[in-house]
């Protein structure tokens, strides 16, 4: 880590360094200020330092010299070689050193910050400690992401199958030649791969909805994807409307780097944390007064924490609300095939299919990372009816492309038919297979969940183990679970939930026998919560 | 009579509808000329050649020939586990085995003479990420980068688009071979100052991209100077190291960090990629190294906007760190490079025409300053057009790259077979003889 600036006897900091005003010129100006002020007041009192302030640049730019200091060494890195002496070049008080380091942008820094959220936090120690049944079996059990493992076992071997042929040259053993994948290849994805993805997508929605492969761009992974849709639709300063409790890394993915603003549309457990348009609305009026320029709606469906689906009826309301007020619906539909239980997934595809909606206000965000538990291939869908936005976002995948090789390889795979049939239905059972049994162990402990049908994860109650009924309490409770009970869990707060105590428990990656032991942990943390 | 309102259409953002990505540039309305009318050896004999792209197709037989024998291992390491931990792997940090496979192919390019920490090693989805990255990590919207003419035409777009960011150029001239002096700098960074706007970095490409020519120690010196003195940022764009045509010839800006033990390497960071030395531009693999490690943990990250593909990493990882497999294809790729380069020179010295000195890229650096009617960037784009329309070549002008004297021309002469490259030179020929020509005749009269 770098240990900042380095206060060397022979060279004084750098005034002008990027802590923005410098310690050198201040320590001259703040006694005379004193002095000053004493005799002619407050505002000799300012000028006089101003002015000599002014001439103190002055002359140090004319005086420059060009000393340069050691950079502090790096602790991560065993390559830098410690600097053995020091240029002396000269030991005047104004001489520039270099050891302030150079600038790095607010946009770089605000992340900085965000590292301490329980949601990193968490996944930090994981890391650091991980569960395993067998070698470590007292180590932190991962509950906080989001990752399907239940049915690798059959990706897996439909590769182990099929792989040689898949990944250079076409499916089916055609010629091994690199040119076909090494090129440059359309930075928005092979039309042969969209062609597959917008036939896996309609396979997983169960052939609801079908979806026009020349309206998708591809890119890396769901995240650029989302981004790369807010750099299209909104300013920077502008906001988007997003129901809460909302998954965290939406924080990361939309504010970071376009400056878009996201404002939590609270809902609650009375309405099962549905979507209120009436809350909608009010979010929107308040943003307005405030200034804030809303240009659309952000909804995760299946969602995310929660594992609710959206009913027809919601969809149309919203569609209707986003005609009425002008704005972009976005519709992250990434778990989409992960969904169990009686109700029906209804995409908003199939919602703007029935009726004469403008579409051109309509983009879904989709990705294999979750359905087909291939976070790592970074395969993400920006789906859109909007052709200025496909043109558009078809130039900025240039920042986010997949890797032609994994184009390949998955166009195959998506297209067997047979094999993505056989891995929905099967996938969808064990997930549901899973929620049944971890949900009935929390409740056996007193914990109640939100109902879900889609996702890898379930939304429980833990109100009652919390000591108080609040953002502190829930964040204790969190803190227990992670360092005593040793379950990372995401805490509601990390997904601007506004009632506290509620937690998003993913189960997806564990074996059935894994529940018992996360439930015991559970047990021992609640009764001394309970007492 | 019914009024028709006309309803207000959703709107887009400023990023949209901008124009920054630059592709109505004359650089891009070439390669239209290419799509709509492309050159085949057999089916369209007399289609636009295409050579206004910086892509390496000489050395694919020695990728073929590795893929081939070790595609089993390659794809997915050892056993279950091996697989398990591919499909998940989301990790920003990078398979471990890549990033070190990449450190010591850097390391092999450079022959030696500068160490890569794979620690310090952050992957991107191909360098455009890499130098978009650093931009949004090095300088806020309105700040500057200082980039010396001529300039490969994408860092308008890449640097500047959805950052926010300006480029000032800084002016190099065919009075010195384009070099980099320090009062080009100086000149650059005082007119930043002019016009009140904070310089915050110096991006560099060496070997340069358009010139292939690689960048001299001695002014690798004067610009960390620079840098160190205006305490800014120095990117090191090395895209083309492994192109340079023989190893000596290129100093990479590692190695003169070294050489002084690292003092003001906090301000360094070099981008890299597997797509023009091993000609891998669809695998999207870039890096930056960076030497300060803010840098490194905020550029780990971003990007998870841009990741590798963990299969690609798993893929690409045992070819890397077969150093006998990379020291074979780098040293035959310089040299079947430095045959192309011959090739094209002499070809076009026949022609009557003469470029830059180079040393490496995949690509010279052509002078038609003399041939010009108007010596201006008009009279370099009528050249331009009858060069793309008559001649039937996509190249790219000297004006898309900023280059602040007209009628030099980047031609890539690594993206086609020899057969192709002599019908391409045979074309120029013709063209100059018909100019000579009809110059002639026109004196004469």
């Amino acid at each position: 880590m770098m240990t900042g600036l380095r206060r060397n006897p022979e060279n004084e900091e750098d005034p002008k360094g990027t802590s923005g005003g410098g310690g050198t010129a201040m320590r001259i100006i703040v006694p005379l200020q004193g002095v000053v002020q004493g005799r002619g007041g407050l505002i000799l009192g300012s000028v006089i330092p101003c002015a000599l302030f002014y001439f103190l640049q002055l002359y140090l730019r004319r005086n420059r010299s060009n000393s340069s200091s050691p950079p502090s060494p790096s602790q991560s890195s065993g390559q830098l070689v410690e600097p053995s002496g020091l240029p002396r070049s000269s030991s005047s008080l104004f001489s520039r050193s270099s050891t302030a380091p150079a600038y790095i942008s607010s946009r770089a820094n605000t992340i900085a910050k965000s590292a301490d959220a329980p949601y990193y936090v968490g996944l930090k120690k994981v890391t650091e400690d991980p569960y395993d049944t067998l070698n470590n079996p007292d180590g932190v059990i991962q509950l906080g992401l989001a990752e399907n493992t239940l049915s690798l076992d059959l990706v897996r071997d439909w590769l182990a199958e099929n792989v040689k042929d898949s990944i250079i040259g076409a499916g089916g053993g055609g010629d091994l030649s690199i040119r076909g994948i090494a090129t440059y290849q359309p930075f928005d994805g092979l039309m042969e791969f969209k062609v597959a993805v917008a036939g896996f997508m309609s396979q997983v929605m169960d052939r609801s909805v079908s979806f026009n492969p020349s309206q998708i761009v591809l890119t890396s992974g769901a995240t650029p994807a989302l981004e790369i849709l807010s750099f299209c639709l909104a300013d920077a300063g502008n906001a988007f409307l997003v129901p809460s409790p909302y998954y965290p890394g939406f924080d990361r993915d939309i504010k970071w780097r376009t400056g878009v603003e996201l404002i939590p549309v609270p809902c609650r457990s009375t309405d099962n944390f549905s979507l209120s348009i009436t809350a909608l609305d009010r979010a929107f009026n308040q943003a307005k007064k405030r200034g804030l320029k809303v240009r659309g709606v952000l909804i995760s469906n299946p969602s995310n924490p929660v594992g609710s689906l959206m009913s027809w009826d919601t969809l149309y309301s919203l569609l209707d609300f986003a005609r009425e007020k002008n704005i972009h619906i976005i519709s992250d539909e990434i778990f989409a095939g992960s969904t169990y239980g009686d109700q029906e997934f209804v995409s908003i595809a199939r919602v703007l299919d029935s009726e004469d909606f403008d579409r051109s206000r309509v983009h879904i965000i989709y990705g294999l990372s979750k359905d087909l538990s291939l976070p790592g291939f970074r395969v993400g869908v920006i789906y859109s009816f909007n052709e200025n936005v496909i043109a558009a976002a078809k130039k900025l995948a240039r920042f986010s492309s997949i890797s032609a090789p994994t184009q390949h390889l998955l166009t195959s795979m998506l297209s067997d038919a047979r094999f993505i049939q056989e891995y929905i239905e099967t996938n969808r059972k064990r997930i549901q297979i899973m929620y049944l049994a971890f949900v009935e162990g929390l409740k056996q402990l007193g914990i109640e969940c939100m109902q879900s049908s889609g996702g890898f994860y379930c939304w429980a109650n833990m109100s009652g183990l919390s000591r108080s009924y609040s953002e502190k309490g829930e964040l204790e409770l969190w803190d227990k679970l992670l360092n005593i009970a040793k379950i990372n869990v995401t805490p509601g707060s990390s997904c601007h939930c506004i009632e506290p105590g509620w937690f998003r428990c993913c189960f997806t990656t564990l074996t059935e026998n894994d529940i018992p032991v996360v439930m015991e942990r559970i047990r021992k943390i609640s009764e001394t919560c309970r007492s | 009579m019914a009024i028709e309102i006309e309803q207000p259409s959703v709107g887009l953002s400023r990023v949209a509808v901008s124009e920054t990505h630059g592709e109505d540039s004359p650089y891009f309305a070439g390669w239209k000329a290419y799509d709509e009318n492309p050159y085949d050896e057999v089916k369209n004999p007399s289609g636009v050649i295409q050579m206004g792209l910086a892509e390496n197709q000489v050395s694919f037989d020695l990728l073929e020939e590795y893929l081939e024998q070790n595609l089993e291992s390659s794809t997915w390491g050892n056993g279950n586990s091996s697989f398990r931990e591919n499909a998940l792997f989301q990790d920003y940090h990078g398979l471990k085995a890549f990033s070190k496979a990449m450190a010591s192919f850097m390391e092999q390019i450079r022959g030696g003479r500068a160490k890569f920490d794979p620690n310090r090693i952050v992957l991107t989805a191909g360098a455009t990420a890499a130098n978009e990255l650093l931009t949004f990590i090095l300088a806020d919207p309105g700040d500057a980068l200082l980039v010396p003419t001529p300039y490969y035409p994408g860092f308008d777009r890449d640097l500047r688009w959805r950052t926010g960011v300006k480029i000032v150029p800084v002016h190099c001239n065919s009075t010195n071979n384009f070099q980099v002096t320090p009062e080009a700098l100086e000149d650059a960074y005082s007119k930043a100052q002019a016009m009140n706007i904070k310089v915050r970095g110096l991006l560099i490409t060496n070997p340069s991209n358009p010139l292939g020519a690689t960048i001299q120690r001695s002014v690798l010196e004067e610009i960390l100077e620079f840098v160190t003195r205006k305490n800014i940022h120095l990117v090191s764009d090395e895209i083309y190291s492994g192109s340079v045509f023989s190893s000596s010839e290129f100093t990479s800006i590692a190695e003169i960090l070294e050489v002084q033990k690292y003092r003001n390497a906090e301000r360094v960071h070099i981008v890299y990629s597997l797509s023009k030395d091993l000609g891998l531009p669809g695998f999207r693999v870039g890096t930056i190294y960076s030497y300060n490690d803010q840098v490194v943990t905020t550029a780990r990250r971003m990007s998870s906007f841009s990741l590798v593909s963990s299969q690609t990493q798993n893929l690409l990882a045992s070819m890397l760190s077969d150093s006998k497999f990379t020291e074979n294809y780098i040293r035959t790729n310089r040299e079947r490079l430095r045959k192309r380069y011959e090739l094209i020179i002499e070809g076009l010295r026949k022609a009557g025409i003469e470029c830059l000195k180079g040393n490496g890229g995949l690509f010279c650096w052509m002078n038609l300053s003399p041939f010009l009617d108007k010596p201006t960037r008009e009279g370099e784009l009528d050249l331009w057009n009858s060069i793309v329309q008559e001649v039937k070549l996509n190249i790219s002008p000297g004006s898309s790259c900023h280059c602040s004297e007209p009628g030099w021309f980047r031609v890539c002469f690594a993206n086609m077979s020899e057969q192709t490259l002599e019908i391409a030179l045979k074309r120029i020929n013709d063209f100059m003889e018909k100019r000579k020509r009809s110059w002639l005749l026109f004196s004469n009269l």
